[in-house]
């Protein structure tokens, strides 16, 4: 079976979709089975910097000027907050609860 | 294959291995400590890409802050000395049927459009013109990040710190 190679040779815009869109799966992955509230908030974080990564690929190879970089800053301003708060309601739900697992913070179910 | 196609095969492989340690490690300091080599990698990209200032910003903010963060929260709600320090996975084989079928829908999209690619603009330092675009077409967002800011880690105390609820 013949492989076309060429398509791994000229980094390009696709190069760098294709990295963000696996590392997204991955996030979403990671947000979907895991148990501990802190390993969804790295799921999170991994979604983001994907995102990020689309912004600034877009903006060198499609856009060329700076606005994407600009939309990069904030949105890992957002991640930093984001963090921040998620950080603290899961230190409350550890002292309420005796654990971070979000299937057994069912209170509402009840 | 020039020297740029070569960095970035060896910083993607690195990106990616990392993040799939970080997603399925059992032990979740691991996870902890390879989301570290992730926010390298996705930094590395990001210098490939001309991105100096944000490369500097990711590691600055993501692996100095977030990442310190996140081990705090670790630490901070695991008990070690009774349970070996694991977190579970819940419906393994329909995730990754699932991400599989979000990830193959993404990936041939991303290989069957022809996207409009025909820039490839080389920056020499973006710092500055960073600044400039700031100050001037995103002075308004600016200001909201800065209060959102604000707010956020005044939250994050009160938060923290109410005894019971």
């Amino acid at each position: 079976m013949q492989v076309n190679l060429t398509v791994l040779k000229n980094v390009g815009l696709e190069h760098f979709l294709v990295v963000s869109a696996i590392l997204f799966s991955l996030g979403i992955y990671a947000v979907v089975t895991r148990k501990n509230a802190i390993m969804v908030l790295m799921g999170i974080e991994l979604i983001l910097n994907s995102a990020n990564i689309n912004f600034i690929a877009f903006s060198k190879y499609s856009v060329g000027d700076l606005t994407g970089h600009l939309v990069a800053i904030f949105v890992i301003i957002l991640a930093a907050a984001e963090a921040a708060i998620a950080i603290a309601i899961i230190l409350n739900i550890y002292k309420n609860f005796l654990t971070v697992n979000i299937d057994e913070v069912d209170n509402l179910k009840r | 294959m020039s020297l740029f196609d070569i960095a970035f095969y060896i910083i993607a492989v690195l990106t990616i291995a990392s993040a799939i340690v970080v997603v399925s490690a059992r032990n979740i300091i691991y996870s902890a400590f390879a989301l570290l080599f992730t926010f390298f990698g996705v930094a590395g990209l990001y210098v490939l890409l001309n991105a100096d200032f944000i490369a500097v910003t990711q590691v600055l903010i993501y692996v100095g802050g977030i990442l310190v963060l996140i081990i705090f929260g670790i630490m901070l709600t695991t008990k070690f000395f009774d349970v070996p320090v694991r977190s579970e996975a819940l419906h393994v084989g329909p995730a990754i049927l699932v991400t599989g079928a979000i990830m193959g829908t993404l990936v041939g999209v991303v290989l069957k459009t022809k996207w409009f690619n025909v820039m490839n603009v080389q920056w020499e330092n973006t710092t500055k013109k960073i600044g400039e675009k700031l100050m001037t077409d995103f002075l308004l967002p600016f200001e909201v990040a800065s209060v959102v800011l604000l707010v956020a880690l005044l939250g994050a105390v009160i938060i923290a710190r109410r005894e019971k609820f």
